[in-house]
């Protein structure tokens, strides 16, 4: 057991010096990079669950993740500029999302069972059609949230000075978020049938379990996490045209470092990626992405399951 | 090992080649029956024998074309649908005959395109280093070679539906890094005026020459693919894709077969991605986008993977939406119907548009058992490809 952590020390200790030297250099720049980088993977984390959920259950790679975040933002952002309450337009997103994911999987995904290869090609083509829709309904404007005032303020902070509260909120609420799924899959009837059916369908659905009814919920929980995450983050940032593809990019990243269908795994997939973003972006603009691609080619060569994956 | 990894090793009954998807597909009728396995003999003598009719017929045809078309139809239809189909028919080789689905080939032609773009001419002199064309497609084309046998090293180390997803990180990353670095890729604009040498006093910009160089190389790319799946080393591929485990079992191994799948797709996709930054004549993150890259795999599963012609059809059907469709529908709603086309093949026909040829060519064909085409069978593709010489 040891010595298959040994070549861990080979990147820890140049991390741990650069982080050092980092430190010394400028305090606040760092503190406030390696905040911003947990809020990112706070978001890359209710992005990327639903996704490695489904994966882990139905052996779908569901491609259009990144169109269900976006409709769920754009959707939650007309629930709230009607209603004005951003916490409807939260749930507003949920749900539709969640409608979405079960439209999907009873529609189009319950008539291929077993192709994933089929299944995967129909998520693109969906992702698509998904990707023009929003574009014809929504034009290419820049849509912004309009939270309760509490929220968007500033906060003081030890070191880093002033943050704003919001990614503050949001880091609160994945953990939160990240918790309940935790307790979801452990603890309720549910959560353990999921969690039987990611390590044997067969033998699931032998012991009587409505395995459909299951797929459905599934699908529904992660893509809902998704358009949830869509409101969530659309608030923190922006929502807009091509935020769908950086979402999926986001989210196949965390779950191919993290290793699929482990929503632990997504969890410590996104912290690495999001922290790496932003150090990239804070120390080396035009090369930031690299450090992802970085991170992601090192996995898969040293560990092609992810750190948390088990082999299939 | 559990009982079910025992069985998959241990596949060891005739009809086990024809599984598909959970349901047992009966063995092809005649002579697709014979085994995958064996080399075809080809010699001088048998491959005149396989020239028919069509063949002729259609390599007249694409010489005859920028004579009685006008040039918008030669350069912007004939000579694009070949430089994109030249770069699907390398996803359809590794899609088709390697069992791995990449998204990264429009990123591997891209690199190829960024190559010539920066070490040759373009629009951006503070970064184009203007060296002679020759160098520069030779650089661009072992610069995408090494790219994708690379993109491969990483996505072959996983299996299956692991590929899809590892290529699309890939190649979206390297989207991201094209935009936002302006030291080499020149960011958001990218590289105007690349484009094609005059060389032996021809300007290969212009409609008929370039259709005709694009065609040489369309015409390269299809018969190296179809002598290659027929060689050993496709053959061998062939059998990576069935069943692994067996062939590693045999000698093989699947990783080197895998990888080297993905360097010659990579120099097929490369010479592709060098002709299409011609054609275009410019070359920005926007050409290995999202967008480009699922293009690509449209165009190889429109056409169909069955054959090596399909990325061509696929290729003609693409361009002609994308330059007719907008008088069909809404101006900006390309997407929409390319993405819906896209879908109805998906779920009705897998095999594309040459799946439908051969549905049509057995209907017509009085009743021949119609287990035969398996057409509507996504994963017995390989079994019917593996069929060795006799229809070419």
């Amino acid at each position: 057991m040891m010595r298959r952590w040994s070549w861990a020390w080979l990147i820890a200790v140049p991390l741990l010096a650069l982080a050092a030297w980092g430190i010394a250099d400028n305090a606040r720049l760092f503190f406030a990079t390696l905040l911003n980088g947990l809020t990112l993977a706070a978001l890359y984390f209710l992005v990327a669950s639903g996704f490695t959920l489904v994966f882990g259950l139905l052996r779908n790679v569901n491609l259009a993740h990144g169109s269900i975040y976006l409709i769920g933002a754009y959707v939650g952002w007309v629930v709230g500029d009607y209603t004005s309450s951003w916490f409807l337009a939260v749930a507003a997103g949920f749900l539709f999302a969640a409608l979405l994911g079960l439209v999907l999987q009873i529609g189009v995904f319950r008539f291929m069972p077993g192709q994933d290869l089929r299944q995967t090609m129909a998520t693109i083509a969906l992702s698509i059609v998904a990707a023009d829709v929003a574009l014809w309904i929504w034009g290419g404007e820049i849509y912004q949230f309009d939270p309760p005032g509490w929220i968007i303020g500033a906060m003081p902070l030890p070191i880093v000075g002033k943050f704003p509260t919001y990614r503050l909120v949001l880091l609160a609420t994945a953990i939160v978020i990240g918790f309940g799924l935790w307790w979801f899959l452990v603890r309720t009837r549910v959560g353990m049938m999921i969690r039987a059916g990611v390590d044997d369908r067969a033998m699931l659905s032998a012991s009587g379990v409505d395995v459909q009814k299951l797929f459905a919920i599934t699908f529904a929980i992660g893509a809902g996490l998704a358009g949830f995450a869509g409101v969530v983050g659309g608030t923190a940032l922006s929502i807009a045209p091509g935020e769908d593809t950086r979402y999926l990019l986001a989210s196949l990243v965390v779950v191919i470092v993290g290793g699929m269908g482990s929503v632990t795994g997504a969890a410590l997939g996104a912290v690495l990626v999001g922290v790496a973003e932003q150090f990239g972006m804070a120390y080396a603009p035009t090369y930031g992405i690299m450090f992802t691609f970085v991170i992601m080619a090192l996995v898969l060569a040293f560990r092609p399951q992810g750190i948390l994956g088990r082999r299939t | 090992m559990s009982a079910a990894q025992w069985r998959k090793a241990m596949n060891f009954s005739a009809t086990s080649r024809h599984w598909a998807g959970g349901r047992v597909v009966p063995p092809p009728a005649g002579r697709a029956a014979t085994p995958a396995s064996t080399p075809p003999a080809i010699n001088g003598q048998r491959l005149w024998r396989h020239i028919g009719a069509r063949h002729v017929v259609v390599l007249a045809a694409v010489l005859l074309y920028p004579w009685i078309v006008p040039p918008f139809f030669t350069f912007q239809i004939g000579g694009q649908a070949l430089a994109l189909g030249l770069i699907a028919l390398s996803l359809t080789f590794l899609a088709g005959y390697g069992g791995m689905l990449s998204l990264a080939q429009m990123t591997v032609a891209g690199i190829a395109g960024y190559v010539v773009a920066i070490l040759g001419e373009s629009g951006t002199p503070q970064i184009s280093l203007g060296w002679p064309w020759w160098l520069v497609v030779l650089f661009a084309i072992a610069a995408g070679t090494a790219s994708a046998t690379f993109i491969g090293w990483l996505s072959v180390r996983t299996e299956g539906i692991y590929t899809i997803m590892i290529t699309l990180a890939i190649g979206v990353a390297f989207f991201y890094l094209a935009q936002q670095n302006y030291e080499i890729f020149n960011g958001f604009q990218g590289f105007q005026k690349v484009v094609p040498p005059v060389v032996l006093g021809v300007d290969w910009r212009s409609p008929v020459p370039y259709y005709y160089l694009v065609l040489f190389w369309a015409l390269c790319g299809y018969f190296f693919v179809k002598y290659l799946i027929r060689a050993p080393f496709g053959v061998a591929l062939q059998g990576v894709r069935d069943n692994a485990r067996r062939m590693s079992a045999l000698g093989f191994s699947p990783v080197a077969h895998r990888v080297a799948a993905y360097a010659v797709a990579g120099v097929i996709a490369s010479i592709g991605g060098v002709l299409l930054v011609w054609y275009n004549g410019l070359i920005s993150p926007g050409s290995v986008g999202t967008g480009w890259l699922i293009n690509i795999l449209i165009i190889a599963v429109l056409g169909g993977l069955r054959h090596p012609v399909g990325p061509f059809i696929g290729a003609v059907v693409f361009v002609l939406l994308q330059n007719f469709a907008i008088d069909l529908v809404d101006r900006e709603r390309f997407n929409l119907v390319i993405g819906l086309i896209f879908l109805v093949i998906v779920l009705f026909s897998p095999d594309g548009l040459l799946g439908w040829w051969a549905w049509l060519r057995e209907r017509a064909g009085r009743r021949l058992a119609r287990s035969a085409v398996g057409g509507k069978d996504w994963r017995s593709v390989g079994v019917q490809q593996a069929r060795p010489a006799g229809r070419s």
